[in-house]
């Protein structure tokens, strides 16, 4: 199961500075831990964040393993046209996630 | 029927057991984790000079539990395609592994902003670098006390 929610400002003013949070569903488990056998448990992260603005890049983060489980990303950015906003989430295990916000710039 | 000399040697294993599970910690743990804080330092920052300032990490100075820590990062920056910041970077000094996160932002961002929740492993200085799109760095620290760590196994030096 792959989740994520965004909050993102349904209408904006043009030029004014929106702020998102993100959220995705993930354990986030380090690579450090073990079982109660001592077996290590593997990586298992979501690597690469990134946020773009009608098909622009306006914000990206790598992530590691000190990053807590269901990351939360909270940032801003420029409302400069109508348009959508899409969000990707990419990790170890083929995981990927889209999520996608409208936005109306006034 | 155990004779007397196996008896002996025996009791000499297993009270020569607890040693070798403490020689299993490594006696560098802190030296080895520092010397990581500062090669990861030079891979973001290479030879430039880090200045203190314009940088803003947020912390609570006391966590209860080390799995979850709201931290957020606030550089000073005008945001312009002349003036901007280009990453933002925080570093640890115990974790297991320096690097937290790195975000790649510009103009487009608004403010140069990042807000997560990250795991800490021990009681730490915290570090948040910024690069600027003029090449310079800035940095800040913030110190954490941590309670609870987030990595037990490898959080005990």
């Amino acid at each position: 199961m792959a989740r994520a929610v965004v909050t993102v400002p349904a209408q904006a003013k043009r030029g004014e500075i929106v702020e998102i949070k993100t959220l995705a569903q993930h354990a986030m488990e380090t690579g450090f831990r073990r079982t109660q056998t001592g077996d290590l448990i593997p990586r298992d992260i979501i690597r690469r964040f990134t946020c773009t603005y009608n098909g622009v890049e306006v914000y990206r983060a790598d992530l590691q393993p000190a990053i807590a489980a269901n990351p939360l990303i909270a940032f801003t950015t420029v409302a400069t046209e109508s348009g959508t906003l899409s969000f990707h989430w990419a990790g170890d295990n083929g995981y990927t996630v889209t999520e996608i916000a409208p936005i109306r710039v006034e | 029927m155990t004779t007397r000399r196996e008896f002996l040697v025996l009791a000499a294993a297993s009270l020569a057991a607890p040693a070798t599970v403490e020689a299993q910690i490594d006696p560098n743990l802190a030296a080895n984790r520092k010397a990581a804080f500062h090669a990861a330092l030079r891979k973001i920052v290479g030879d430039a000079q880090v200045q203190r300032g314009k940088v803003k990490l947020q912390l609570p100075p006391l966590i209860d539990n080390g799995n979850s820590v709201p931290l957020s990062v606030t550089v000073e920056s005008p945001m312009t395609e002349a003036d901007h910041v280009k990453a933002i970077h925080v570093l640890t000094e115990k974790n297991p592994l320096p690097d937290v996160v790195s975000v790649a932002l510009g103009p487009r961002a608004g403010r140069a902003t990042l807000a997560t929740r990250v795991r800490l492993a021990d009681t730490q200085t915290v570090t948040a670098i910024a690069q600027m799109s003029d090449g310079s760095f800035w940095s800040d620290g913030a110190e954490v006390v941590v309670t609870l760590s987030a990595c037990l196994e490898e959080g005990l030096i």
